[in-house]
C-alpha cells in the first residue's frame, strides 16, 4: 500500500524522505541502533546466537542421559528440574537452542532469497511476469501455510533439522514477495531509475544498485518475520511429533512433556521453560522488527514525546489538528474568549 | 461486481492449485507410506476402498500420470477422500464432516472477535498516541510471541484442574449426546471458553499493531485535517474519517493473513483435545493416517479460501472506490 | 476596507521543541481586512503554509506555535485570540469564522464518503438545532453557488475530476459562510484552464458574499491579478508588504524584484526574465543579519549584521512596508 504524500508533509523539514545522502544515511543507520526496541531485540537474540554456539558446551548434563532423579522440581543440581526420565531440563534447552536458531537462520535465508527473487523480478519486470509471479505468491499466502508444512513434513519419516528447515524455507517466501514487489513497482517509476534506465544501464546493475540498497529494511523485516513463523512452525512439528524425536529442540521437550502428562502431574518446569525460551526469542525478533518499521516511517514512534513541558510549567499534548501554543500565557493579552456561556 | 468476480477466480484457481499439489506430495514423496498401511490392514479394507486409496495416493502406477490426475478429480467430485485408518473404517468425509462445526465454531468465531476487538483497541492506541494502550504493546508483543498451544498448556495449568469451573479438555461433558437443547449448548460454550481465551490473548495483539499503525499514517492525510479544521467532534473525525479509512488495509491484512492465522489457532485445539480438525489432524499424524490428514488439509485449505471470499465482500462494501461497475 | 477582520502579532511556529527546534515563522505580523483579498508569496519553504496552518493550529506534530497572538475581529461581539481557545471553543470557531481550501485537491476530500455526507457534517456539527430537510437544501445551494449540478451530492470522491473536487471544497468553504477563507495552493494542481476558472468564480463569490481571503500560492503572477495586497514572505518572515499593483510596479525588496524577474509579464512592457541565483536558507543554519544577504545582489555592509525590521519605507507612505536597509524604516510597522 502506498501512501500519497500529504501536502502538510511537505512543509516539515527533515521528515518523509526515505533516500536521502549518505551522511544522514549513516546517522540514520546508527539511529536504528539507538532505538531502544532494536536494541532491546538485538541484544537478546545476541545472547540467543551466542547460546546456539555453545550451549552444547556449557550443558552440565548429557541432555539424553537418564538419571534416578526422576521428576525433580528445580533444585541446585538441576535448575529447571528433571524429566520422567532424570534427564535435565535445562540441559536440554541449552542443547536444544542450536537447532531452533540454526532452523530459523535457514529457512529465513531460503525464504528471504525466494522472495527477493520473486518479489523483484515480478515488480520490476511487470507485465505477464508480474501476473504470473503474484498469483503464484498469492496463492501461497492463502494456503494455510503450517497444516501444509504438517503434511509434507509427515511423509517423511522422522525429518531432520535440515529437511524441516527446507521445508518451511519453501513454504513460506509469499508475505515477503508481495512487499518487496509493491515496494519494487513504486521504486521503478521513481526518477533515478527512470534515469538509470534511459542511459542503457543494465537490468541487473539497476537492480543491484539502484533498487536493492532501498529495500533493505523491507528484505530485513521480511527475514526476521520468516524467522519468527519458521521458529514456531519448527517447534509446532516437534512438538506434535513430526519431526526427529531423537534431536533436541524446544519444541521436543514440549512434545515429552505432553505424552507424559506433565500437566496433570504438576510439573510445571517441564514446560515453562521452553515456551518462555520461545516467547522470549519471538519478542525479540518482534522487537527487531518494530525498530524496522520506526526507522523506515518515524511516524510510529510509540512514547516519544506526546506531551510537552511549556516554559510556564504547563503539559501540552501534541496531537494532530490542535497545534500546541507554547507562548507564556503572563503575555498581555487584551482580549479573552468571551464565549465561555455557550455549550460545547 | 468486477471486482467480486476477479476475486472468485482467483480463489477457484487457487482451489485447483492446492488440490493438484495434494495430488502431487505423496507422488514426489520416495516410500510409500500408504502402500504399508495397505497391507498391514490386510483384509479388513474392502477392495473398493483400495482401489479408492490407490487413486488418492498414486499407487496405481500403471496409468500415467494424466489418467492418474483424472481419476483423482473425478474421485474427489463425488466426495470420496478415502477410508480413515484413524477412525477405522469410517470414510474420511464423514470424520471431517463432524469436527468441522466444531472448528469453525472455534477457530472461526474467536478469529472474528479478535480483529474486531483488537482493530477497536488498535484505533483507541493510533488515535491517542501515549495512551494507556500503547504501554499495553510490549505485553501484547509478549503474547503474541508465544507458541499458541504453549499458551494453552498455561491455561490449562492455572485455570483448569479437578473442581474447577474451567474443564481442560474435550468439546462437551462426555455423555452428552450432541444436540441444540439446553443441556449440550452450555457444556459446549463451557468448554469452549478457555480455548477461545487463548486464541484470542494471543492473536488479538497483531491487529492492535497494524490497526494502530494505520491510524497513525491515516492521521497525517490531508482529509483529516479538513476534517479536523471543519470543527467536527473528536469523535467523528477519529471513527468517521480516520477509522473508517484505516479499517479497509487492516481487512484487506486479515484477509491475507488467514491463512497463517488459522493455522496457528488449529493447534490449540491439540491441547484442549477439543474435537476439531486440528485436533483430528493431531491424531491423524499421530497413526500416520495419510488420507485424514490430505482431507483435512483441503478442507482447511477451501474454508480458508470461503473467508478470504467473505473478507473481500465486507472489502467491497467498505471502500466505494471498488465498486465501480 | 472597513475594519480589521485578523490580526497576526509577532507569530513564531517551531518544529520540534528545546534545542532540536526550528524556527520556520518568527515574528509574523500580518493584517487582514474585511473583505479584502490578502496573497502570501514566497518560494517554497520560506514558512508561508506553515504561518496558515500555524495561526489555524492545524500543524501536524512536531509542529508548535511558539510565541504571538493570532486575534480574530467576529462580525458582532469582541475579538477572540484564536491561540488561547480550548480545544471545544476552537472546534466552535473553525469553519463558522474561518474555513480553508488546501492544496491537495485530490487528498482533501475522505474517500470513503459521498460529497453530500461531508458536506451535511460540517453543518450538522455546528448548527445542531437546523433540520435534516434545510441542511440537504443548503448543500445543494452550495454545489450550485460553484457551478456543480446538485445530484452531485451523491457522487464519492473518486468520481468526481480534479477541478470538481476543487470545487467541492470551495463550496464546503463556504457553507457557514465564514468571514475569512485561507486558500493554501488552491489551484496549483489543476491546469491553467481550470485555474482560471476557479479563480473567476472565486472573485466573483467574493464580490457577492463579501468574505476575506488569505491566498498562499508561489506563483506571484497569480496574485498580481487576483489579490488586493501582497505579503511577500522568506526565510520565514515578512519582508515586504504593499498593495498588488505597487508592489508589481515598485517592488522595493531585492527579493520581491527577483520573484517579478522570475516569470513572465502578462499586461505591459517585457521584462527581462533572470530569476534569483542560490537557494532557500535552511531553516537550521539561518545567516545573520538579513535572510536573505547571500543571495542578494544588492546586499552592503550592515545587511549581514542586523536584521532589517518590517516597517513603512517613509513617512509619506503608510500603505507599504519593507523589511530591507536599501529603505530602512521609518518607524515599526503600527500595530
Amino acid at each position: 500500500m502506498t501512501i500519497s504524500p500529504s501536502s502538510i508533509e511537505q512543509v516539515i523539514p527533515g521528515q518523509g524522505a526515505m533516500a536521502q545522502p549518505s551522511a544522514r544515511a549513516r546517522r540514520r543507520r546508527f539511529r536504528f541502533v539507538a532505538n531502544a526496541k532494536a536494541a532491546t531485540g538485538l541484544v537478546v537474540l545476541g545472547v540467543y546466537a551466542l547460546l546456539a554456539v555453545i550451549g552444547p558446551w556449557i550443558a552440565p548434563y548429557d541432555p539424553d542421559a537418564r538419571s534416578a532423579d526422576v521428576l525433580q522440581a528445580p533444585s541446585t543440581r538441576h535448575w529447571f528440574g528433571t524429566t520422567h526420565l532424570g534427564q535435565d531440563i535445562f540441559s536440554q534447552i541449552l542443547v536444544g537452542a542450536r537447532s531452533v536458531m540454526v532452523v530459523g537462520l535457514i529457512a529465513g535465508v531460503l525464504a528471504t532469497v525466494l522472495s527477493i527473487l520473486i518479489g523483484v523480478t515480478a515488480g520490476y519486470l511487470g507485465g505477464a511476469a508480474d501476473e504470473s509471479l503474484s498469483a503464484l505468491s498469492n496463492v501461497f499466502l492463502v494456503i494455510p501455510a503450517l497444516p501444509l508444512i504438517i503434511i509434507v513434513a509427515s511423509l517423511v519419516d522422522q525429518a531432520g533439522d535440515l529437511l524441516v528447515a527446507l521445508i518451511i524455507g519453501l513454504t513460506s517466501w509469499a508475505w515477503g514477495a508481495r512487499v518487496l514487489r509493491a515496494q519494487t513497482l513504486s521504486l521503478r517509476r521513481r526518477d533515478y531509475v527512470e534515469a538509470a534506465r534511459a542511459t542503457g544501464e543494465r537490468t541487473w546493475r539497476i537492480i543491484g544498485f539502484e533498487i536493492l540498497p532501498n529495500l533493505t529494511a523491507i528484505i530485513a523485516s521480511g527475514f526476521v518475520g520468516t524467522v519468527i513463523f519458521a521458529v514456531m512452525s519448527e517447534i509446532t512439528l516437534a512438538f506434535i511429533g513430526i519431526s526427529s524425536v531423537s534431536s533436541w529442540n524446544w519444541g521436543t521437550i514440549l512434545f515429552w512433556a505432553q505424552g507424559q502428562q506433565a500437566l496433570a502431574q504438576g510439573a510445571w518446569w517441564w514446560f515453562v521453560p521452553a515456551g518462555l525460551a520461545i516467547a522470549l526469542l519471538g519478542t525479540a525478533l518482534a522487537l527487531i522488527n518494530f525498530g524496522i518499521d520506526e526507522f523506515v516511517s518515524p511516524r510510529l514512534r510509540t512514547g516519544g514525546r506526546t506531551r510537552i513541558r511549556t516554559a510556564d510549567g504547563r503539559t501540552v499534548r501534541m496531537r494532530v489538528g490542535f497545534t500546541p501554543v507554547l507562548a507564556p500565557r503572563a503575555a498581555p493579552v487584551p482580549m479573552q474568549d468571551t464565549r465561555e456561556d455557550r455549550t460545547s | 461486481m468486477r471486482f467480486l468476480l476477479q476475486r472468485v477466480a482467483f480463489y477457484l484457481f487457487t482451489a485447483w492449485a492446492a488440490i493438484t499439489l495434494n495430488f502431487f506430495i505423496p507422488r514426489i514423496v520416495p516410500g510409500d507410506p500408504v502402500q504399508s498401511l495397505i497391507s498391514r490392514n490386510q483384509g479388513r479394507i474392502s477392495a473398493d476402498a483400495i482401489a479408492s486409496l490407490r487413486v488418492l495416493f498414486g499407487l496405481d502406477s500403471d496409468r500415467n500420470l494424466w489418467e492418474q490426475y483424472v481419476a483423482y478429480w473425478g474421485q474427489l467430485l463425488h466426495g470420496d477422500l478415502g477410508l480413515s485408518f484413524t477412525f477405522f473404517p469410517a470414510p474420511v468425509s464423514e470424520v471431517i464432516g463432524s469436527s468441522l462445526p466444531w472448528t469453525v465454531g472455534l477457530v472461526g468465531v474467536t478469529t472474528i472477535v479478535s480483529f474486531l476487538l483488537g482493530t477497536a483497541l488498535g484505533v483507541g492506541a493510533g488515535w491517542r498516541r501515549g495512551s494507556w494502550i500503547d504501554g499495553l504493546l510490549p505485553a501484547t508483543t509478549f503474547l503474541s510471541s508465544i507458541p499458541y498451544f504453549w499458551l494453552g498448556l498455561v491455561a490449562i495449568a492455572l485455570f483448569a484442574g479437578p473442581g474447577s469451573f474451567f474443564p481442560s479438555s474435550g468439546g462437551y461433558e462426555p455423555g452428552l449426546v450432541p444436540a441444540f437443547d439446553a443441556y449440550f449448548i452450555p457444556s459446549a460454550l463451557q468448554h469452549s471458553i478457555l480455548p477461545a481465551a487463548t486464541i484470542l490473548v494471543s492473536s488479538m495483539s497483531g491487529w492492535i499493531l497494524s490497526m494502530r499503525n494505520m491510524m497513525v499514517t491515516v492521521s497525517s492525510e490531508d482529509y483529516i485535517t479538513v476534517a479536523h479544521a471543519k470543527g467536527l467532534s473528536e469523535r467523528r473525525v477519529a471513527l468517521s474519517y480516520a477509522a473508517r479509512n484505516a479499517l479497509l488495509p487492516n481487512v484487506s491484512g486479515f484477509a491475507l493473513s488467514l491463512g497463517f492465522i488459522v493455522g496457528g489457532t488449529l493447534l490449540v485445539e491439540i491441547v484442549f483435545s477439543y474435537p476439531g480438525l486440528g485436533f483430528q489432524l493431531f491424531q491423524a499424524v499421530g497413526s500416520k493416517d495419510y488420507p485424514l490428514m490430505q482431507g483435512i488439509f483441503l478442507i482447511i485449505t477451501i474454508s480458508v479460501l470461503v473467508a478470504n471470499l467473505l473478507a473481500d465482500v465486507a472489502y467491497l462494501l467498505l471502500d466505494p472506490r471498488t465498486r465501480k461497475s | 476596507m472597513n475594519g480589521k477582520v485578523l490580526e497576526i502579532r509577532g507569530l513564531c511556529v517551531d518544529y520540534g521543541i528545546g534545542a532540536d527546534a526550528v524556527r520556520a515563522v518568527r515574528d509574523v505580523d500580518l493584517t487582514l481586512h474585511r473583505g479584502e483579498v490578502l496573497g502570501l508569496a514566497g518560494e517554497s519553504g520560506s514558512g508561508k503554509s506553515t504561518l496558515a496552518y500555524g495561526l489555524t493550529r492545524l500543524l501536524p506534530p512536531p509542529g508548535v506555535v511558539s510565541g504571538g497572538q493570532v486575534i480574530y475581529h467576529p462580525a458582532e461581539g469582541p475579538p477572540v485570540d484564536v491561540l488561547t481557545l480550548s480545544p471545544a471553543r476552537l472546534r466552535e470557531f473553525r469553519w463558522a469564522e474561518t474555513s480553508i481550501v488546501f492544496q491537495g485537491a485530490m487528498n482533501s476530500l475522505n474517500p470513503v464518503h459521498k460529497v453530500s455526507t461531508q458536506l451535511l457534517d460540517v453543518i450538522r456539527a455546528h448548527e445542531p438545532t437546523s433540520t435534516a430537510a434545510s441542511r440537504l437544501a443548503r448543500a445543494k445551494d452550495l454545489l450550485r453557488l460553484v457551478g456543480i449540478a446538485a445530484d452531485r451530492l451523491d457522487s464519492y470522491p473518486h468520481q468526481l475530476s480534479g477541478g470538481m473536487r476543487q470545487r467541492v471544497m470551495i463550496a464546503m468553504a463556504l457553507a457557514l459562510e465564514p468571514q475569512l477563507v485561507i486558500m493554501d495552493e488552491p489551484t496549483t494542481a489543476l491546469d491553467v484552464v481550470m485555474q482560471r476558472q476557479i479563480l473567476g468564480q472565486l472573485a466573483e463569490l467574493r464580490e457577492r458574499l463579501g468574505f476575506a481571503v488569505l491566498f498562499i500560492t508561489h506563483d506571484l503572477s497569480l496574485l498580481v491579478e487576483f489579490s488586493d495586497r501582497i505579503a511577500i514572505m522568506y526565510g520565514g518572515r515578512i519582508v515586504e508588504e504593499a498593495p498588488a499593483a505597487r508592489l508589481y510596479a515598485e517592488p522595493l525588496h531585492p527579493y520581491t524584484e527577483g520573484l517579478l524577474h522570475s516569470f513572465p509579464a502578462l499586461r505591459g512592457p517585457r521584462r527581462e526574465l533572470t530569476g534569483i541565483p542560490g537557494s532557500p536558507p535552511d531553516l537550521r543554519a539561518m545567516p545573520a543579519g538579513c535572510v536573505f544577504h547571500p543571495r542578494c545582489p544588492k546586499a552592503f555592509e550592515p545587511c549581514d549584521e542586523r536584521v532589517p525590521v518590517l516597517g513603512p519605507p517613509g513617512v509619506d507612505d503608510p500603505t507599504r512596508a519593507v523589511a530591507c536597509w536599501l529603505h530602512p524604516a521609518v518607524a515599526p510597522l503600527p500595530r
